[in-house]
């Protein structure tokens, strides 16, 4: 056990945990921060997807020892008022059906569009391919991200 | 105006205090502060007056509609309150929905399964908020002292236009909540509808998007621990003993222990599947360390006896037998060889086939199987239990909480009325969470610690647990005679366990000559319901099937279809066809048009079709297809559904779309293969689900527009998508596809 200071979503937290504690348990079951979900534990879903300083990454393979003083941004704490254009765009396209995996969707597609604000359908492609929608929401995902990236 | 004169069941529209009592309230207070946005908090009203089972009003007007279904992410969520509303005439702005939770005495078929959450639920929800909206111009004629039938309502507010007078909803609610039930109810016709018919936002997206704790995985309680469970490596094997010297000095376990899901002499129910019985169980303080000791305890597992089971099915009481031995791919390739070239169990049959055949010109002939699927629900199987000595609070998704109550009770033998079970919106169901075991071992390993624990299984635990589609093999056989008429059809299905066979379905009733048979291998695999269950897999065989035909009979393949629904419609043929053949005729005809079907000058562009019946609903697709540095790809698919009246249809557009890709992913990527009684697949990096670029670049959905009531939508969309995507890799490359997945095949 270790203890650590994190930065979230612009708030400082400290926990003790195991150093290998993948940050996705450390939001989870320490902090309340349930919206980054568990999909399959081996950076093959995207469903754990959170910025550390602003690039887009599988919580569930980042161990909380290497974080150091990076920033984590949450789903929870993409905007303040759940107003951040890909948000907005997600609720225009009202994309979600299940909605397990969207939070993962939307943190990777706010990331792919803060490296890349106009990308093309091939960009968007390649970006998502590792955020999986099982309810089978990707052309509303694709429309969702074009119509973000035009705001 | 046409209206409907129904009698109501009256027992769910009386006035009701359940909503309040303990037991029922218990735990709700979360799942409610998560059903609202900060805006609905602030505009909450200071009183809430119950006018029913289904809503309350409160002062300032707004109303709360329960929703009585499990929410898959199939919208019934949004849709069912919408039909409520409908005939409340409110408006749609002014209404929060909360999920009910399991009361079975206010709510009939809890269940989200056979796409039938809106059919079943149209008359009673619908009548739910009629009920109450006479009982608000009952209040009214009450306060304004005039007849009722001089009072209108429009969007929540009380009109008596001879006087001028007006009240909204809010001012007479606490009176309406007084009134009596009223005994007949009228209902609208489908030309008076405002919300129904009109696109309604998912009254969770607000809250999906900014990561509220709306799923069960999410859930938690004070004291909450949680509970891991290690199940067998391989179907055929059970556990034997565990060595937890080392897992349960792991830092933050708690305990270390064997369970039983079900004590011996328990008789399953329909939804009680159980793989594996006995489990390994780990408890601890968080999921990272209960993962962490689950690798280090030992367990030694040992050889299942091969069983035979009485199970009680709906009422019905059913022998299962489980054989023993581990089983591989190969070996069930094998018997699939065997029993397809067996004799097996006629079904149906119309006319003389063998004649038929022997008369025939041609005779085409062609098999097809699939390998068993894992749901693979993006929220793994968990649940919150909270079981003591009086009560059990159980807290999660499940699509079967009316089954599942009955399981639970019985396994901790305790009465129904002291269990409460809570439904969280769910991360997919596809059929998985029909089987609630995992509900039954978190009641079972609370009751054990004396604590509330939440189970997670890990996504492995989850794809190698069982429950899946099963595998099945199809043969056709079809006789052309020298006019090109089809003249006789054969169809030999079977699976195991079981067959996909629908033999009452077309081509039956198109075909003079017909015969359909059938057969099952039992496997100690354990299979369940998965999104369409048979047609999703015979749907897709079927119309690569025909296409073939209708290509040896030198006709377009939807013209050749629409002569036999032709068919059909004006000479059936046999007895209990259990489709309208001018409905289904009628999907083709809308996907032919709107496809451009005739038109299609494009040489790069390579099309296949296919329709299918099921669940009550009718769906065409027509699939293009292009070549891109020599791999096929999806372009665009056009979606023809009769589902009668639409709901909600941009969220019913969003339904199909999503079946069209499921279908094209689980045609195309999807299998669990076995060696030696072990799934070769745990996780993402072996099992391929589809991913984004791989779905079609425009799905196109059209509905036939009619006033049937509605039928269902989550599963019809799903099973014929295969058929075109086959029918129209066989335009682009040359190859028919007979097995899937497809990809595994390709060269």
């Amino acid at each position: 056990m270790s203890n650590f200071k994190l930065s979230i979503n612009g708030k400082n937290k400290e926990v003790e945990a195991d150093p290998k504690t993948p940050i996705l348990w450390i939001l989870r079951d320490h902090l309340d921060l349930v919206g980054t979900k568990y999909g399959c534990g081996i950076a093959q879903c995207g469903a754990c997807t959170v910025h550390l300083d602003g690039v887009a990454v599988r919580s569930c393979q980042l161990p909380v020892s290497v974080i150091g003083n990076k920033k984590i941004t949450t789903i929870e704490g993409l905007s303040e008022k759940g107003d951040h254009p890909v948000q907005k765009a997600w609720i225009e396209h009202d994309v979600p059906q299940c909605g397990y995996c969207q939070a993962g969707q939307i943190m990777n597609a706010s990331a792919l569009l803060n490296s890349n604000p106009n990308p093309t359908d091939n960009d968007i492609d390649s970006a998502m391919r590792g955020n999986i929608c099982r309810c089978g929401t990707y052309t509303r995902i694709h429309a969702a991200i074009k119509t973000a990236a035009k705001s | 105006m046409k209206v409907t004169k129904i009698k109501i069941g009256r027992r769910s529209f009386i006035k009701s205090s359940t909503l309040t009592t303990g037991g029922i309230m218990l735990g709700f207070n979360w799942l409610m502060s998560c059903d609202m946005t900060p805006q609905q908090i602030n505009a909450l009203p200071k009183e809430w007056f119950k006018i029913n089972g289904f809503l309350k009003i409160g002062e300032n007007g707004l109303v709360t509609i329960m929703s009585p279904n499990p929410e898959i992410g199939q919208n019934v969520k949004t849709s069912m309150p919408m039909l409520v509303a409908e005939e409340l005439d409110i408006d749609w702005d002014n209404v929060i929905v909360e999920q009910a939770p399991l009361n079975t005495s206010l709510f009939k078929r809890q269940i989200a399964g056979g796409s039938q959450s809106i059919r079943q639920g149209w008359n009673s929800l619908r009548m739910a908020g009629a009920t109450a909206r006479v009982m608000l111009i009952k209040a009214a004629s009450k306060s304004w002292g005039v007849p009722e039938n001089e009072i209108t309502t429009s969007m929540g507010q009380l009109i008596h236009s001879i006087s001028g007078k007006t009240l909204s909803y809010g001012e007479v609610a606490s009176l309406a909540s007084k009134m009596e039930v009223p005994k007949e109810i009228s209902l609208k016709d489908p030309s008076e509808f405002k919300i129904i018919g009109t696109s309604r936002k998912n009254v969770d997206g607000s809250k999906i998007v900014i990561g509220k704790p709306l799923f069960g995985i999410d859930y938690k309680k004070e004291n909450m621990l949680i509970a891991m469970i290690v199940h067998p490596p391989a179907f055929g094997m059970q556990l034997k003993l565990i060595d937890d010297s080392k897992a349960s000095k792991m830092p933050g376990i708690e305990r270390v222990f064997i369970m039983k899901t079900h004590e011996s002499g328990y008789k399953l129910g329909a939804f009680d599947n159980d793989a594996f019985n006995d489990l390994a169980v780990v408890v601890g303080r968080s999921t990272w360390e209960v993962m962490q000791a689950k690798k280090v305890l030992l367990i030694e597992w040992e050889m299942a006896p091969a069983k035979t089971e009485e199970l009680s099915f709906f009422g019905k009481n059913v022998t299962v037998d489980t054989p023993a031995g581990l089983e591989s791919t190969q070996d069930h390739k094998e018997i699939f060889e065997e029993m397809s070239k067996k004799k097996g169990k006629v079904v149906r049959k119309d006319g003389n086939p063998a004649a038929a055949f022997k008369n025939a010109t041609k005779v085409i002939e062609k098999s097809y199987t699939c390998p068993f699927l894992a749901h693979n629900t993006m929220e793994p199987m968990n649940f919150f239990a909270d079981v003591s000595d009086e009560k059990a609070i159980l807290i999660g998704p499940i699509q079967t909480p009316e089954y599942m109550e009955q399981s639970v009770s019985k396994r901790l033998g305790m009465s129904i009325e002291n269990i409460d079970i809570q439904m969280t919106r769910m991360g997919g169901g596809f059929g998985r969470r029909l089987y609630g075991h995992f509900l039954t071992e978190a009641a079972v390993i609370s009751k054990e610690m004396k604590q509330p624990i939440k189970l997670i299984y890990s996504r492995e635990d989850d794809m190698t647990q069982g429950t899946y589609r099963p595998s099945y093999h199809v043969s056709y056989r079809a006789a052309l005679d020298k006019d090109n008429n089809l003249i006789a059809f054969h169809v030999k299905a079977g699976g195991i366990p079981e067959s996909p066979i629908a033999a009452n379905r077309f081509p039956a009733g198109a075909v003079e000559n017909y015969i359909a048979e059938e057969w099952t291998r039992s496997s100690n695999i354990t299979v369940g319901a998965f999104r369409a269950p048979r047609s999703n897999f015979i749907a897709g065989v079927e119309q690569a099937f025909l296409d073939e035909v209708a290509e040896a009979a030198g006709k377009d393949p939807i013209d050749f279809r629409l002569e036999l629904l032709a068919i059909a419609e004006n000479k059936p043929i046999g007895k209990n066809n259990d489709y309208e053949a001018k409905r289904y005729a009628g999907v083709l005809k809308l996907v032919k048009e709107k496809a451009s079907w005739n038109n299609n000058n494009n040489p790069q562009v390579f099309r296949g079709v296919a329709a299918y019946f099921c669940h009550n609903s009718y769906v065409a697709n027509v699939l293009d297809m292009v070549m891109k540095n020599g791999k096929p790809v999806v372009e665009k698919v056009y979606c023809a559904i009769d589902c009668g009246i639409v709901v909600n249809p941009d969220a019913a557009i969003n339904l199909a779309e999503g079946g069209v890709v499921d279908g094209i992913g689980h045609a195309m990527y999807s299998a669990i293969t076995f060696k030696d009684g072990a799934p070769e697949q745990n996780n993402f990096h072996n099992y391929r689900l589809i991913r984004h670029g791989e779905s079609p670049k425009k799905i196109e959905v059209h509905f036939v527009k009619n006033n049937i009531d509605p039928t269902g939508l989550g599963e019809p969309p799903f099973p014929p998508i295969m058929g075109a995507l086959a029918n129209a890799l066989y335009q682009a490359t040359g190859v028919r596809h007979y097995n899937q997945p497809f990809s595994a095949y390709e060269s």
